[in-house]
């Protein structure tokens, strides 16, 4: 049984850690808001602005001065801070951000992703995302281990135009989690969705890993 | 000191539009876009336009009224979507496109506005963004060279001005704006509400009145949302 979405965001908030700074990408990587474990304190950052970000307002109560990167109404927070797109990056990019979630098309296994643009197709812009990969810490990439054809989104080599090049630290499929150094050292399995195995992975998968299934 | 106000946004914009400048306007998505400006840059006909912000409007708003009149030839922007004009143009080719990385985009009108004309990030290296640009490496990490940005003509839009051009932003529609405004050759802000120099604390205005040479006190704002999400009360 694959993991649902819901399972997959679960999955990459346990990378959270209490007092991240943390920006969020749009798609599955959004519903990691709802599953932050209690008692722990994340800051979210949205890179059109603001830093503590809260969730969507009452019926009635919407600013439309107050959206996040997703361009959706939100709430602030007493935490709450609101500045530049200079200043927010400044964030992002200066290292500041402890975390990034985001969703990706393909990884590679030596940490490329690319998940901004299909050539042929229209090309909408990478929005934050190049900049969120060169600058933040530490890097997860959520995203279907298949594409729909049944292809494997895990490769040796990204086939799509790239976000960042060796710049995804772990990846959360539906299927699997694998560890990705940066550095070039490889791919490894960590851990299998709920009643996948081992013999699936390696059908499914066209990217080289080791394995090291606690 | 002669005024910067003027009464609406065709007298702000006189002498400033023509054919084949440079303009930049802030806003994200549609938070944050001088309404009045843009309707006023449309009315003033010029062509040939290029303009630089973080999006082109959407369908119906913003910078897609100046879209839809065909006036733009040229967009850097991060992020083009919900915007089927765009689209068609842009795939027929009768718009030409270039695509930067957000913060690289912010970062290049800072940098213009600042007047540094290039620097250099490790934003987008290894990828197609870095093609044709010089690449240097520095503490063992390789980094990109990114050029400043400046404008012929830039707009803004501010929550509150005053009457020595100083703004202040509110929440989240601040996004390009402070940068924008130190990027143009002219600035011209809209403000929802104008006070009399003083009435703003000092220690909190976000642009400095150097920076805004005309202003306009925009009117009947809609302040479109593109993605209303709200949840439901609790029962008690």
């Amino acid at each position: 049984m694959a993991w649902t979405r819901e399972q997959m965001a679960a999955r990459a908030a346990r990378e959270l850690r209490d007092g991240f700074y943390v920006n969020l990408g749009i798609g599955i990587p959004t519903l990691v808001a709802n599953v932050i474990p209690q008692g722990m304190t994340v800051t979210l950052q949205s890179e059109n602005g603001m830093l503590g970000m809260g969730p969507f307002p009452y019926e009635g109560e919407e600013d439309a001065d107050l959206i996040n990167a997703g361009k959706q109404t939100i709430t602030e927070l007493p935490q709450t801070s609101y500045f530049s797109s200079a200043d927010s990056f400044a964030m992002i990019r200066g290292g500041h951000i402890n975390l990034s979630i985001l969703g990706g098309m393909q990884v590679s296994e030596t940490g490329d992703l690319a998940n901004w643009m299909v050539p042929g197709k229209m090309i909408k812009g990478m929005g934050g995302a190049m900049d969120l990969v060169a600058g933040v810490k530490r890097v997860v990439v959520v995203m279907d281990h298949c594409e729909k054809s049944g292809e494997s989104k895990f490769r040796q080599i990204c086939s799509l135009p790239l976000t960042g090049k060796g710049v995804v630290d772990l990846l959360v499929t539906d299927l699997a989690v694998f560890e990705i150094d940066r550095k070039g050292s490889g791919a490894t399995l960590v851990e299998l969705a709920d009643g996948v195995t081992l013999d699936e992975i390696k059908a499914k998968t066209e990217a080289t890993f080791a394995v090291r299934l606690g | 000191m002669s005024s910067k106000l003027y009464p609406d946004a065709q007298s702000a914009l006189s002498g400033l539009t023509a054919d084949n400048i440079t303009v930049m306007s802030g806003g994200f998505g549609l938070c944050g876009i001088p309404e009045n400006l843009i309707v006023g840059l449309r009315d003033s006909g010029a062509k040939n336009l290029t303009v630089i912000g973080n999006n082109v409007g959407c369908d119906e708003h913003g910078m897609w009224l100046v879209l839809a009149n065909n006036q733009i030839r040229k967009v850097l922007a991060s992020y083009v979507g919900e915007n089927k004009i765009l689209e068609s143009r842009y795939m027929s080719g009768d718009i030409e496109i270039e695509f930067n990385p957000q913060g690289t985009l912010a970062e290049r009108i800072r940098a213009g506005g600042a007047g540094i004309p290039a620097f250099f990030t490790r934003t987008g290296y290894g990828t197609a963004v870095a093609e044709g640009k010089e690449t240097r490496q520095f503490n063992g990490e390789w980094y990109v060279m990114e050029t400043g940005l400046t404008a012929d003509l830039s707009l803004v839009k501010a929550w509150k001005g005053d009457t020595a051009g100083n703004l202040v932003y509110r929440k989240t529609a601040r996004n390009f704006n402070p940068m924008i405004a130190t990027a143009g050759k002219v600035t011209v802000a809209e403000v929802e509400e104008l006070v009399p120099a003083g009435t703003l604390d000092p220690d909190q205005i976000h642009t400095p009145g150097i920076f805004v040479q005309r202003m306009i006190v925009g009117k009947s704002y809609t302040k479109h949302i593109e993605r209303l999400t709200t949840r439901a009360r609790e029962k008690n």
